[in-house]
């Protein structure tokens, strides 16, 4: 006992807030560590550490401060970001004045505290450890999945304790299998309650605990034998050790016999870092252990485990073309040549505004970018749109004003954001990474986070305030908020206005907002938001990798790259001069005009480029048979290749290179980690038909496109460098677009956790888990 | 079903902590008390009462050596091997103990009726050797006092 | 039979403060504790400064009953007078160290007494709700402390504006369920607060951080009974009852080879050896003494030639071990030291609540080894092995119950080194003929 005064870094349980009357389990609840947390206003701390004198900031533990001297200690129990547990007793040092040794993990440095990491004490001290853990571990090294790349093994090698005197026989239990895509082997499991924590306060999902006690202590899943959770596979990638094993990876390969490539996730609109690990052509895992990206080593169910489409063997990889009913493989010269043939005969019959053409939310910026060019300079034509899930133009229309340009929030700054509203949308399903990035902030700086919603979502554990307006009134509900009397929501008044009130007492706010808001509801609730007495700055929300690139690439008929209207003289002057070529001055038709169209037979030919507008706008059997020519370009089979006339097999995003930008406008660059025989990126499809069909572009690689992006759509002017390495950078859109013409334009798949489009109906993985079957919205 | 006086008993206990949860261990041990073990039902139950997940009554009871979630015979004989006992022969008392009921170390008697343990340490050193049955003390134990017990158990 | 037998020793040379209202008729009423002094001290403190009872607490020397010793008013004054967070008073009751049942008569016979320290131990932090957290295997005993609450409280000493003060204090019992880890302080409040009972990283402090997030101080139910008789008869008659800085009188608990085994309340400071022999009545049999362990199962064992020791903290300290809880644990000639480590490795992994590595994973594998050892299974290193082991343990694990496994185990490693040579040398126990019970 000592008179320690209280420390007000440490972030200690409290009795559950009585405010708003919510039931807040909250993540510290049943943690019984405690959370370091540094502290930026107080003046820095200088100690010394193995003779270096290390300045850091006050409230850094000894272990974090060593780090960046260049001075690694062991640990298993610490890990950055999650609460402190002092358990494995790995990391301890001698620090002078202290009368024994002291965990590094645990220990707050103080103003010229002298830490040695390496005396004879310490390092017999890390030894006994190992030879502890060694007591019950299994060996099994040669065949654990973790072999060459544990934690436990690495520390072995360095301080030797290889040799055991433990004579007794080792405990053991069977391997447990712990879902389709986690098992767990007690034997291997050093107890550092990674999994935990990280299921608990990184996820707050809480579906791990501990059972029994002492040497008999094990890891326990939620539900009996069976976990019931988001299936993210964190718990996998922070064991330390090979006790728990994923589904997917266990027993398939060595690590050192892969390749590894860091590129971007397909598959929400997040755009989390992956690095995908190939083995024969086939990607065996993912993971982001080298914390390259935004996301840290954050990946949800579908980043780390459902890129197993690619593997599919149900994926297209030869061209289809219809001969007398019946689609058959043919060659890709066969294929493009009936294609440019096919298109050019109905243009010269019916003109171009017979034509059209629906882009993706998943392909690249570059190839967004081509296929509005080629649509509106080949084919002539600005019949041109895709499946939009966010209502982006009116968000950049609405913060082009003078000094609000720049208050497009970026995925890292929700994540150290002190005020958060997020309006509509579920992100623990539609946005996993901002979900977590939000608990994060709530977690490690009692950020407020604020919810409106038409129905409870998961985020609402951390919600400081929940209004819940009824369906469909949403834009009441902001007008409300901006001050306007909603007589519709005369019950939600006083909450509204309690938000309100919370709002401006903000210093700082990030907006964030799903498909619920489109239209004029947008410059409405950014008209309210840069009002706030507080900087407030925004995000729209839209589905799939590359939505954002879709929008700001200009696949809209009313909208030329980097949200230049159509209608604007000066902005179709520099887009035609880029080209060399016209651009139809008229704005071509929407998406669902297209289909209108289609019904009525004025669009005779649509090119769909990685997309399925049946399934997407529930088209009836036969709608597109009215066609006289549909061409697919596609990685599976569909309901909307069906009906095609020419199915061309396209690579998947592990197979190409080019970029994409996430959901917040910052653009990352995907990198070609693998081959799929017998396929064709979109780019290389549209080079093919745009020279076969006599326009000359000139792009010999994926990066000319990328440095025109650059030189010639406004807001794209980021440094290529920094995205050749792997940055994620963001773009600075500005523009007035023109207003949105119809709600029904904009609408959001609604994919859950376990669902990813057409995509992810071809994951094993993903359908394998028991959650799949829940319904959506369901809760862990 | 858990009985009404357990409820009541449950409400009493939840209201006398600043947080709810803190009334887990004391609830499982009431509701052990009168089901014979921590099942389902009780902990399903304890969860709802004090707002955690179930999973986080799991955990406790995993710690608590006193926590069953199997039954236990109705008389649970608890012998203390530790060491003020073992030094006054508790050893010889729990081997009377295991061939008298016929049963070994965590096991029950076919009818349902004893089980036994080797528990630590049970605050009883200065009248050791000593067992509890179920929350009853017995001290400075011989077979013989054994055997009357066990008589006297076998009567109720 | 049901019930207690009376652990109580008796003996002239006894001088009985927090027992001497033990033979009373009904001496757990409120009736009979009021006719004897009761809640006197409770109406003095009440009528003091909050400062002033942890000063009078301070001085009279009494050092925490529970094993670690630290001085009590000390422990209080480290409570923070300004605090957002509310602040708590809890009493340890969790006896469980092996070798001490001192804290069950103090709660059986006088709850009343502890009552009123707990009580007084919040006014002088200025808390306003205590928590009695008993072992969960004393069922018997939360009835008898609950029906003494209750009594008190419907005696206005207890509940709001206790005798008018305008000071409240809400009291009530909480029941464990089995695990030694749970009387570490930190581990308790972990318990308490419906967790795991894994300890805490300390600092920081129980008296800075602990219940709920709020200053607590933890104490004892031996030290919270000596508070009232503190309070009324000052600090100076409590100090001088004992040795320097080792203030008044302290249980101890008699037991193993002992004639006369019971709960003795002596001086600080008295003589083991006169303890044995004059109170205990020497050993069973005309045996001679081979060792003794001080202060329960976690202290180093003294052998028969250190009993030469007065039995106050600093004295035991001085020769390497502890006074600890009181369990005063005797040892015979024919008791094979072996074995004893064994069963007390036993305890210690059994209790291990696991959560760091060298005690989950260092208890069970001297458990395992020196059962073997004694079994007949002993090879040529075990010995060294196993003192190694319980070196690594010693210092570098997160709470003291590593260290209470570690501890003894050296010192019996080290002080019968030859019982282990003569198990390797024979392939069994050279005792196992030897030993009668004395049952
Ligand atoms: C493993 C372990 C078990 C303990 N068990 C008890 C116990 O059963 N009863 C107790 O009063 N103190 C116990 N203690 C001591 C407490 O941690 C704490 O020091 C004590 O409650 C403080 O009260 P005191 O100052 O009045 O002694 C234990 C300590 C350890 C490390
Ligand atoms: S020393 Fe470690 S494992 Fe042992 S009881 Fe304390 S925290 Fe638990
Ligand atoms: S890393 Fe410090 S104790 Fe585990």
């Amino acid at each position: 006992m000592n008179g320690q005064t209280h420390d007000p870094r440490f972030v200690i349980l409290d009795l559950p807030p009585k405010e708003e009357n919510l039931q807040v389990p909250g993540p510290y609840t049943r943690s019984p560590s405690l959370s370091p947390r540094v502290n930026p206003s107080a003046p820095p701390v200088t100690l010394t550490i193995d003779g270096q004198a290390v300045t850091v900031p006050a409230g850094t533990v000894v272990i974090e401060a060593a780090k960046q001297a260049g001075i690694e200690i062991p640990s298993y129990c610490y890990y950055p970001g999650l609460t402190l547990q002092g358990a494995c007793r790995m990391c301890l040092v001698t620090i002078e004045k202290m009368p024994k040794l002291q965990t590094a993990c645990t220990t707050i440095v103080a103003p010229g505290m002298v830490v040695h990491t390496e005396t004879e004490e310490a390092k017999n001290a890390r030894k006994a450890m190992l030879e502890f853990l060694l007591t019950n571990h299994p060996l099994d090294c040669p065949v654990c999945d973790k072999g060459g790349e544990c934690e436990l093994q690495d520390a072995v090698f360095r301080y030797g304790a290889a040799e055991t005197r433990f004579m007794e026989t080792k405990m053991h239990h069977d391997e447990r299998k712990f879902s389709s895509l986690v098992y767990y082997d007690w034997p291997r499991c050093i107890l550092c309650y990674r999994c935990v924590r990280v299921c608990d306060e990184g996820l707050d999902v809480n579906a791990y605990g501990i059972g029994f006690r002492g040497a008999h202590s094990e890891i326990i899943p939620n539900q009996g034998e069976k976990l019931e959770c988001e299936e993210c596979g964190m718990c996998i990638d922070v064991c330390p050790v090979g006790a728990l094993t994923s589904g997917t990876y266990r027993y398939k390969t060595r690590p050192w016999e892969m390749t590894y490539t860091g590129t971007v996730c397909n598959h929400c609109g997040d755009g989390c870092k992956t690095t995908l690990a190939i083995r024969n052509n086939k990607i065996i895992r993912a993971n982001n252990r080298d914390h390259s990206g935004f996301n840290g080593e954050f990946l949800c169910v579908k980043g780390r485990f459902g890129w197993d489409f690619v593997n599919s063997d149900q994926r297209l990889t030869a061209p289809l073309i219809r001969k007398n009913g019946h689609q058959e493989s043919s060659t890709w010269e066969e294929a493009l040549e009936l294609t440019v043939a096919r298109l050019q005969g109905l243009l010269r019959e019916h003109g171009p505004a017979s034509v059209a053409v629906i882009g993706s939310n998943r392909t690249t910026n570059e190839e967004n970018y081509l296929l509005g060019r080629f649509a509106r300079t080949v084919l002539g034509t600005n019949n041109l749109d895709h499946h939009r899930t966010a209502d982006f133009p009116s968000l950049v229309g609405a913060l082009t004003v003078p000094q609000a340009h720049d208050r497009h929030a970026t995925m890292e700054e929700i994540g150290e954001a002190h005020s958060i509203l997020v309006v509509g949308n579920d992100p623990t399903h539609q946005h996993p990474l901002i979900a977590y990035q939000i608990r994060h902030a709530a977690r490690n700086h009692d950020a407020r986070v604020y919810l409106l919603n038409d129905r409870e979502i998961k985020l609402l554990r951390q919600a400081k305030q929940f209004v819940r307006v009824p369906e469909g009134m949403g834009a009441d509900a902001i007008r409300a908020l901006a001050g306007t009397p909603a007589p519709r929501l005369a019950a939600n008044a006083n909450d509204l206005n309690a938000l309100r009130e919370k709002l401006q007492r903000e210093p700082e706010t990030v907006i964030i907002f799903g498909d619920e808001i489109k239209g004029k509801t947008v410059a409405d609730l950014v008209q309210w938001g840069l009002s706030l007495p507080g900087r407030t700055r925004f995000v729209a929300l839209g589905d799939y990798a590359n939505s954002r690139g879709a929008a700001d690439m200009g696949l809209l008929p009313d909208v030329l790259p980097g949200y230049r209207a159509l209608s604007d003289q000066s902005a179709r002057d520099r887009m035609e001069a880029t080209w060399g070529a016209k651009i139809p001055h008229l704005p071509g038709r929407d998406i669902r005009a297209i289909l209108k169209g289609i019904d009525s037979g004025e669009i005779k030919a649509l090119l769909v480029f990685g997309s399925n507008p049946v399934k997407t706008f529930k088209l009836a059997k036969g709608h597109l048979g009215k066609l006289a020519f549909l061409l697919v370009a596609e990685l599976f089979p569909t309901e909307t290749t069906e009906t095609a006339d020419v199915v061309l097999p396209a690579t998947s995003f592990a197979e190409k290179s080019g970029t994409v930008t996430n959901t917040c406008g910052q653009v990352q660059a995907l990198k070609k980690t693998m081959r799929k025989a017998g396929t064709r990126s979109d780019l290389e499809i549209l080079l093919a038909l745009a020279r076969m069909m006599g326009h000359a572009w000139g792009y010999r690689t994926t990066d000319d496109v990328l440095r025109e992006i650059i030189a010639r759509v406004p807001g794209y002017a980021v440094p290529l460098p920094s995205l050749l390495v792997g940055r994620a950078v963001a773009t600075q859109p500005t523009g007035a677009p023109p207003e949105l013409s119809s709600d029904d334009l904009i609408f959001s798949s609604r994919d859950s956790l376990f669902t990813s489009g057409t995509v992810g109906r071809f994951s094993w993985a993903l359908n394998s888990v028991d959650e799949a079957k829940r319904p959506y919205g369901h809760i862990f | 079903m858990l009985s009404e006086a357990l409820h009541k008993k449950f409400d009493q206990l939840v209201s006398r902590y600043p947080l709810k949860r803190s009334a887990i261990v004391p609830l499982l041990l009431y509701a052990q008390d009168e089901v014979g073990c921590v099942s389902e039902e009780v902990i399903a139950e304890v969860a709802r009462r004090v707002d955690v997940r179930p999973i986080e009554v799991i955990e406790v009871i995993g710690y608590y050596s006193m926590l069953h979630r199997q039954p236990l015979g109705k008389y649970n004989f608890q012998v203390c091997t530790n060491i003020s006992c073992m030094l006054r022969g508790a050893d010889d008392i729990f081997d009377y103990c295991k061939t008298k009921l016929g049963i070994k170390h965590k096991q029950t008697t076919p009818d349902g009726r004893f089980s036994l343990e080797e528990v630590e340490c049970l605050g009883a050193c200065t009248g050791a050797p000593a067992m509890q049955v179920n929350y009853d003390f017995y001290e400075n134990l011989t077979p013989a006092k054994i055997d009357a017990v066990i008589d006297d158990l076998k009567k109720k | 039979m049901a019930g207690y037998n009376n652990p109580m020793g008796n003996s002239p040379l006894e001088v009985k403060v927090i027992s001497k209202r033990f033979g009373l008729p009904d001496s757990m009423s409120l009736k009979t504790y009021v006719q004897n002094e009761g809640y006197e001290a409770l109406k003095k403190a009440l009528s003091m400064k909050p400062d002033d009872v942890i000063n009078i607490v301070k001085n009279s020397g009494l050092r925490g009953r529970g094993g670690a010793g630290f001085n009590t008013g000390m422990k209080w004054s480290f409570v923070p007078k300004q605090s957002p967070k509310p602040k708590y008073v809890v009493c340890n009751a969790d006896e469980s160290e092996p070798g001490t049942c001192k804290d069950r008569p103090l709660m059986e016979y006088d709850p009343h007494q502890l009552i009123e320290g707990i009580i007084i131990a919040g006014y002088a932090i200025q808390s306003n709700q205590g928590f009695i957290y008993v072992r969960g295997e004393y069922r018997y005993l939360l009835d008898i402390i609950d029906r003494a609450l209750a009594e008190a409280q419907s005696g206005g000493y207890l509940g709001k504006n206790i005798l008018g003060s305008g000071f409240d204090f809400a009291l009530c019992t909480h029941t464990g369920a089995g695990a030694y880890e749970c009387g570490e302080e930190t581990a308790l409040l972990n318990s308490l607060e419906g967790l795991r009972g894994y300890p805490r990283i300390k600092p920081p402090f129980p008296a800075v951080v602990g219940l709920y997030g709020g200053p607590t101080v933890i104490n004892n139910v031996e030290t919270l009974s000596n508070v009232p008789h503190i309070i009324l008869k000052g600090a100076e008659w409590y100090a001088q009852l004992g040795s320097p800085k080792n203030g008044g009188t302290r249980l101890f608990c008699l037991s193993g080879h002992i004639n006369r085994p019971g709960v003795y309340e002596l001086p600080m400071g008295f003589p083991l050896r006169r303890m044995l022999e004059e109170i205990g009545g020497g050993i069973p049999g005309g045996k001679k003494l081979k060792a003794v362990i001080p202060g329960g199962s976690s202290c180093p064992v003294l052998t028969a030639s250190e009993i030469d020791v007065n039995m106050d903290y600093d004295s035991v300290a001085k020769i390497g071990s502890m006074l600890g809880s009181g369990g005063v644990v005797v040892m015979d000639e024919d008791t094979c030291m072996v074995n004893l480590m064994g069963r007390i490795m036993h305890f210690y992994a059994h209790e291990s609540c696991g959560w760091c590595i060298p005690c989950r994973e260092g208890t069970s594998w001297l458990n395992h080894m020196i059962e073997r050892f004694h079994g007949g299974g002993a090879l040529p290193d075990d010995a060294d092995t196993a003192l190694d082991v319980s070196y690594n343990i010693l210092g570098k694990t997160l709470c003291p119950l590593g260290d209470a496994a570690a501890m003894p185990a050296i010192s019996i490693l080290k002080k019968f080194r030859g019982e282990f040579d003569e198990h390797l040398k024979l392939g069994h126990c050279p005792f196992e003929k030897k030993a009668v019970s004395v049952a």
